[in-house]
C-alpha cells in the first residue's frame, strides 16, 4: 500500500525522529509513506480570522498534488493536519476562498476539495487495523503510558472529526493494541501552551507542567503525542521526578513491532 | 476607515455570529490561558471598539480552540481574538515580536513550527 505523505517542516529538521519512526512503522505494516515532491511549510497555524488567502495556499497545493496522486493525503504533525484539513474544508465550503487560491494557483483542472486528508493514526486504524497491528507485536512495551491529544488533532470538531474532542481514546487503543497499558488522567485534550512560550514562557511551563503532573499522578512511564511543538514544550518544562518521558506515538510503534531504534531528532 | 467601517471590519473578519452568543459564560470557564473570551464577543457586539484595542489579554490566546467547542451556540469566540489581534497591529502599526525576540528563545531543540507559529500570529 502507497500513500502520498505531507512532512512538514518541523519533521524535516528538529522532530526528524518523528518523520523516521513513523515512515519505519508504516513500512513494518505493509504501508509505504512517499513524500510529495511540492510540499512547502503549511504556516503552522491556521488563520482563524478570515480574508486570509495567502496563508492558507500551500497547503491547497499539496492537496491538489495529492488528488492527482491517489486522492489520499497523510499528515503526522498535528499542526499541519490541522491546517490543511481546514483548508480543505474551506476549499468546498467558502466559495471565495476557493475561487482566489484557484486563480492564484492556476491548475489545470480547478481544486474542489476532492483529496482525503488523513491523519497518520486515522490511516492506520482505518486501512491497515488493530487487528494487524496486534498480529504483528513482537515487544509488548508491557507499561503504563499516557496518552496525550492536545488541542490541533482534536478541535473544532466539526472540521476535525478525529475523535471525541472531550474524551478521545483513539491513541489509547493504539497503545493497548501494542501491549502497553493506557493510564486515564485529566488533561490530555489540554493546550500544553503552543506558541506562547516565546513571548509567555511562564504560563506555557504551568500549562505542560500541570498536563506531566497530571499523567504522572497515574505511574505512566512515558507520554506519547504526534505534536512536534507538545513534544518541545512537555519536554522543556519537566522538572519533577518521576515525570514520564515524552516520546513519539511512532517510535512505540517501532518498538512492538520490533523494529530498530532510529538515530537523531528531538529524542 | 471610520470608527464604525472598523467594527464593521472586526465583525466580517471573526467569521462568527457574535449576537448567537447568551453570555453564559462556558467559553471563558474553559479557557486555559483566562484570556475571558466571552469579553470579547460582548463588546463586539455592543460596538466597543476603544476597549477591545487596548486589551492585551488577547496576545495570551493559544487558539486552542477549547472556547468555540464548549459553545453551546456555535460561536467561535477565539476567532474574535484573533480578529482583535490583527486589527491591533494594524491600528497600530506595530507587530507584536520582533526578529530580536527570537533568538533569546531558542534552544537546541526548538522546532521551526514555533517561530512560523509566532510570526504568523503576531503580527501583520
Amino acid at each position: 500500500m502507497e500513500i502520498c505523505y505531507y512532512p512538514g517542516c518541523t519533521l524535516k529538521t528538529q522532530a526528524k525522529e518523528l518523520d523516521i519512526t513513523a515512515r519505519k512503522a508504516a513500512e513494518l505494516l505493509g504501508v509505504t509513506m512517499t513524500e510529495i515532491e511540492n510540499w512547502q511549510c503549511c504556516g503552522a497555524v491556521y488563520p482563524s480570522a478570515k480574508r486570509e488567502i495567502a496563508s492558507r495556499l500551500s497547503a491547497v497545493r499539496a492537496l491538489e498534488y495529492a488528488r492527482e496522486h491517489g486522492g489520499k493525503l497523510l499528515t503526522l504533525c498535528s499542526a499541519c493536519h490541522n491546517v490543511i484539513k481546514r483548508t480543505n474544508e474551506d476549499i468546498k465550503t467558502d466559495e471565495n476562498f476557493s475561487r482566489a487560491a484557484n486563480l492564484y494557483l492556476g491548475f489545470e483542472t480547478p481544486y474542489k476539495g476532492e483529496t482525503k486528508v488523513l491523519h497518520y493514526l486515522e490511516f492506520l486504524r482505518d486501512e491497515v487495523g488493530f487487528d494487524t497491528i496486534k498480529s504483528k507485536v513482537v515487544k509488548p512495551l508491557n507499561r503504563k503510558i499516557a496518552a496525550y491529544y492536545g488541542c490541533l488533532l482534536l478541535r473544532p470538531s466539526k472540521m476535525m472529526a478525529f475523535d471525541n474532542p472531550e474524551n478521545p481514546s483513539l491513541i489509547e487503543k493504539f497503545i493497548a493494541a501494542l501491549g502497553g497499558t493506557p493510564v486515564s488522567y485529566a488533561f490530555k485534550n489540554e493546550c500544553c501552551g503552543a506558541y506562547l512560550s516565546v513571548k509567555n514562557p511562564e504560563l506555557t511551563k504551568a500549562k505542560s507542567r500541570k498536563i506531566l503532573h497530571s499523567a504522572a499522578e497515574t505511574g505512566a512511564e512515558e507520554i506519547a503525542t504526534v505534536c512536534p511543538l507538545c513534544h518541545y514544550n512537555l519536554k522543556e518544562n519537566t522538572c519533577e521526578d518521576g515525570a514520564p518521558k515524552v516520546i513519539d506515538l511512532p517510535a512505540l510503534i517501532v518498538e512492538a513491532l520490533g523494529g530498530e531504534e532510529a538515530e537523531g531528532g528531538n529524542v | 476607515m471610520t470608527r464604525e467601517e472598523r467594527l464593521e471590519n472586526l465583525r466580517e473578519i471573526c467569521g462568527t455570529n457574535i449576537y448567537a452568543c447568551m453570555k453564559c459564560g462556558k467559553c471563558s470557564g474553559r479557557c486555559p490561558a483566562n484570556v475571558q473570551p466571552h469579553r470579547f464577543v460582548s463588546r463586539l457586539v455592543r460596538g466597543r471598539l476603544e476597549e477591545l484595542l487596548a486589551d492585551e489579554k488577547a496576545w495570551d490566546c493559544l487558539t486552542c480552540y477549547a472556547c468555540a467547542e464548549r459553545c453551546p451556540r456555535g460561536v467561535s469566540p477565539v476567532s474574535v481574538v484573533e480578529a482583535v489581534r490583527k486589527t491591533q497591529v494594524c491600528m497600530k502599526e506595530n507587530n507584536h515580536i520582533s526578529a530580536e525576540e527570537i533568538p533569546p528563545a531558542v534552544t537546541e531543540y526548538t522546532p521551526q513550527q514555533l517561530f512560523v507559529s509566532v510570526f504568523r500570529k503576531y503580527n501583520g
